[in-house]
C-alpha cells in the first residue's frame, strides 16, 4: 500500500490529465473555462500554468467549431481532449460528434480514426433547471462508432480517462460532479485498453442484481448496504462502458439472481435502463425470472428549478430501496 | 471592401484569354491536363450514373475545375485538405488515382474509402486529402483543427477547407473563421461561390453576394477572384498559402464560379434552380475555365489542337482502363459492415 496515493474523484481526473500531458506530447486540451478555476471543479487545477496555454486552450464561446477542430486535429495525428463543462451546451457540437467523429472510421473504410476524447460533464442540482442539468448518455450510446464511458469510482475516473484519451476511437467520457467528493487510494497508473473494458461486478449477491452507471452506481452501492440489513443480498454491476454495450456479465448475473433492478440518471423512455432490461430479457429464459424487471429513472420531464420539485426529480437511495423491495413481493 | 461581386457574378464578362505571361508554360500545361482529367472524369461519372452503373448520387462540379487545380499547385502531400459533397475535383487535383475514385463510387473494396463512402465520403490521406462529407459545412471546423495540429507539429503544413456559398449560411463556418483567426490556425478557407445552394440562388439566401465579407469580419486576409481563371486562382492562393505556412494565420479565398449541371447527377435541364435561365447557363459555359486556358496557351504558341486531342485521347484511355478495373474489383466483405465501426483491436 506504500505507493498508493489518496485521491478524490475530482483529483483523480486531474492526475489523469497530468499523466497524459506529461507522457503524450500529442495530447492537448481545448474547451471553455479551462483557464478559470471554477468551471470544472478541482479536475483541471493549474494545468494551464503547468503545461502552458498553448496546450490547454481556453476558447471562444464556440462549442461546434472547437469540437470539430479537435476532430480535425485528431485526424492529423493529435490526441485532443475537448472539455464541455456542461453537457447541455455541448449540443451545439452534435454534428462534429455524431456525424463526423462517430462515423469517420466507417465512412472512410477504416482508413482513418478520430482519436478524440470529449469530456462531457453532468453538472446538475442546485435549482439550475432544464438547461443546466442534463445527463444524455443514452442519446450518445445510441450512436455506433462512439465509445461512451461513465466512470463511477475514483479509480475508474482516472484510469478510464487515460484509456479514453489513448483509445484510437472517438470517446465520450461523462463525469458527474456529484461524484467528485468520493475518496480512494490509488496505485500508480497502469494503462488500460479501453476496447477491452466493460461492465464490472462491484459486489456479489444472490437475491437480485442492481445495474447502474456513474452516480447511480453510488446509489446502488448505498442501497445494497440497507438491503443487506433487511436480509436481501444484492449483486451490483457498474456499467462503466455504455457503448459499445456488452451485456454478457449482466445476463449471467440475472440468470443467477432471477431479479433485475436498473438505476439510471437519465430519462425513462428510450433510455439506458430500458436497453439493459431488453438485453437481459431477450437472452434469459422466461422461467428463470423470479419477478418482473424494474427500473428507477428520472421522470420524463425536464429538470425543474423549484426545490420541492427538484427533490422528487432525482432518484435517491430510498427510491432504490423501495423499488428493490417490490421485487420480493 | 466590396460585398458585391459585380462583374464576377455576371456571366457576360470574363470570357477572354487568361493572363498567362507570368506563369511557367510547363506549369500551365500540367494544370490544363489536370483540369481535363477532372472534366472528362466527371462527365464520364455522369454518364455512368445516367446509364445505371452508379447506384448513389454524384454531385458534379463540371465548370469549377480551375479552383482546385489552382490551389493544389501550392500544396504538398503532408497538407490537410477537406472537402464536401462536390469534391471530385478536390481529390483529383491532388493527384489521387482515378481507379480509387471510380472504385469508391462503385462501392468496391479497393476504393479510396474501402467502398464504404461512395462519391460523398472520399479520403486519400497519402495525397493529402483528409476527407469530404456531405453535411454542409461539416468539415470546415475539422480543417481548422488540422491546422492547429500542424502548429503543434511545427511542420509548416497547412489545412484547406473547401466549401460553398451555401455553407456560409451555417453557424459553424462563422465559429470556425473566428476560432482560426484567434488561434492563428494555418488554414485556407476556400469558398467556391457558384451562386447556388442546391436550387436557391444566393440572392434568395444572402443580402450580399460576396462571402469574403465574413473573412473581413473576422480579421482574415481574403482574396476574391474569377474562379474560372486558373491563373487568378493560383496567384491569389500562392500568397495566402505562403502566409499560412509562415505562421501568419488563416486566409480566405473566394472563387466565383458556376456548375454546369444541377445540384446532383448529370442533367442540366432539371433541378437547376429557381433563378437559373438557359441564357445564364449559356453565358457561363462561355466562361469555361478549361477552354479559356487552352485558348490562352494556343495563342501563346505553346499548345495546339493536335496536342490537345492527343492529351484527351490519353485521358480517355486512362479513364477506360481505371473504370474497367474498378468494375471488376470485389465489393467489401459482409464482415466490413461491423468491422469498420471502430479501429481494429490491438492484439495483446
Amino acid at each position: 500500500m506504500n505507493n498508493y496515493k489518496k485521491y478524490n474523484y475530482g483529483t483523480a481526473i486531474l492526475s489523469a490529465f497530468e499523466y497524459l500531458l506529461e507522457n503524450h506530447p500529442e495530447v492537448f486540451v481545448i474547451g471553455q473555462g479551462l483557464w478559470s478555476p471554477w468551471y470544472v471543479g478541482n479536475t483541471m487545477t493549474d494545468l494551464d500554468k503547468k503545461f502552458g496555454v498553448d496546450r490547454i486552450i481556453d476558447t471562444p464561446v464556440s462549442e461546434a467549431a472547437c469540437t470539430g477542430a479537435a476532430v480535425g486535429a485528431s485526424l492529423a495525428g493529435m490526441k485532443p481532449i475537448v472539455v464541455h463543462p456542461r453537457m447541455d451546451f455541448m449540443l451545439y457540437a452534435i454534428d462534429a460528434i455524431v456525424n463526423q467523429a462517430a462515423k469517420w472510421s466507417h465512412m472512410t473504410g477504416g482508413n482513418s480514426h478520430p482519436a478524440i476524447t470529449i469530456r462531457a460533464i453532468i453538472n446538475r442540482g442546485g435549482e439550475q433547471g432544464a438547461q443546466h442539468s442534463q445527463a444524455l448518455h443514452a442519446w450518445f450510446s445510441h450512436i455506433p462508432g462512439l465509445r461512451v464511458v461513465m466512470p463511477s469510482t475514483v479509480a475508474d475516473a482516472r484510469d478510464l480517462f487515460i484509456a479514453s484519451v489513448l483509445s484510437p476511437d472517438p470517446v465520450m467520457y461523462i463525469d458527474d460532479r456529484w461524484l467528485y467528493e468520493q475518496v480512494d487510494y490509488l496505485p500508480p497508473v497502469v494503462v488500460k485498453d479501453l476496447s477491452k473494458e466493460g461492465p464490472k461486478l462491484l459486489a456479489e449477491g444472490s437475491d437480485m442484481t442492481i445495474v447502474a452507471a456513474s452516480y447511480s452506481t453510488m446509489l446502488a452501492q448505498n442501497a445494497r448496504v440497507k438491503l443487506a440489513e433487511e436480509g436481501i443480498s444484492a449483486e451490483v454491476i457498474d456499467l462503466r462502458i455504455l457503448n459499445p454495450f456488452d451485456s454478457e456479465l449482466i445476463i449471467k448475473s440475472v440468470c443467477k439472481t432471477g431479479r433485475l433492478l436498473v438505476i439510471d440518471g437519465g430519462w425513462r423512455t428510450c433510455g439506458m435502463a430500458g436497453e439493459v432490461i431488453a438485453s437481459v430479457t431477450e437472452n434469459m429464459q422466461v422461467d428463470k425470472w423470479k419477478n418482473q424487471p424494474c427500473r428507477v429513472t428520472l421522470p420524463d420531464a425536464p429538470a425543474p428549478t423549484s426545490r420541492v420539485l427538484e427533490k422528487i426529480y432525482y432518484p435517491d437511495e430510498e427510491q432504490v430501496v423501495i423499488a428493490a423491495r417490490k421485487l420480493f413481493t | 471592401m466590396n460585398d458585391n461581386l459585380d462583374k464576377l457574378s455576371n456571366p457576360k464578362f470574363f470570357h477572354d484569354h487568361l493572363d498567362v505571361d507570368d506563369i511557367a508554360t510547363e506549369q500551365l500545361i500540367e494544370q490544363l491536363k489536370s483540369m481535363l482529367i477532372i472534366r472528362m472524369t466527371e462527365q464520364y461519372i455522369g454518364s455512368m450514373r445516367r446509364d445505371g452503373f452508379i447506384g448513389g448520387p454524384v454531385h458534379l462540379g463540371v465548370g469549377q475545375e480551375a479552383v482546385a487545380v489552382g490551389i493544389s499547385q501550392w500544396l504538398r502531400k503532408t497538407d490537410r485538405v477537406f472537402g464536401a459533397h462536390r469534391s471530385h475535383s478536390h481529390i483529383l487535383a491532388l493527384g489521387s488515382s482515378l481507379h480509387g475514385l471510380f472504385a469508391e463510387i462503385l462501392g468496391k473494396n479497393t476504393g479510396h474509402s474501402g467502398g464504404m463512402g461512395g462519391s460523398m465520403h472520399l479520403q486519400d490521406k497519402e495525397n493529402g486529402f483528409y476527407g469530404s462529407v456531405p453535411i454542409v459545412a461539416g468539415t470546415v471546423s475539422l480543417a481548422v483543427g488540422a491546422g492547429i495540429a500542424a502548429k503543434f507539429q511545427k511542420n509548416n503544413d497547412v489545412a484547406v477547407a473547401y466549401f460553398g456559398d451555401g455553407a456560409c449560411e451555417e453557424g459553424t463556418v462563422h465559429e470556425s473563421l473566428n476560432l482560426a483567426s484567434i488561434l492563428k490556425s494555418p488554414v485556407l478557407f476556400v469558398v467556391e461561390n457558384n451562386l447556388f445552394a442546391s436550387h436557391m440562388h444566393i440572392s434568395q439566401r444572402q443580402t450580399q453576394n460576396s462571402t469574403a465579407r465574413f473573412a473581413h469580419a473576422n480579421g482574415i486576409p481574403a482574396a476574391v477572384v474569377d474562379g474560372n481563371d486558373v491563373v487568378a486562382v493560383q496567384v491569389a492562393a500562392k500568397k495566402l498559402i505562403e502566409d499560412a505556412r509562415a505562421g501568419k494565420g488563416p486566409g480566405f479565398l473566394e472563387a466565383v464560379t458556376y456548375r454546369w449541371y444541377g445540384h446532383v447527377d448529370w442533367r442540366d435541364d432539371i433541378d437547376v434552380g429557381v433563378e437559373r435561365s438557359t441564357e445564364d447557363l449559356k453565358n457561363w459555359r462561355a466562361r469555361d475555365p478549361v477552354e479559356r486556358l487552352k485558348q490562352s496557351l494556343v495563342r501563346k504558341g505553346c499548345w495546339d489542337d493536335t496536342q490537345h486531342q492527343e492529351c484527351c485521347t490519353q485521358i480517355e484511355y486512362e479513364i477506360d482502363e481505371a473504370w474497367g478495373r474498378a468494375m471488376s474489383d470485389p465489393y467489401p466483405s459482409e464482415a466490413a459492415l461491423l468491422e469498420r465501426v471502430y479501429a481494429p483491436p490491438v492484439k495483446s
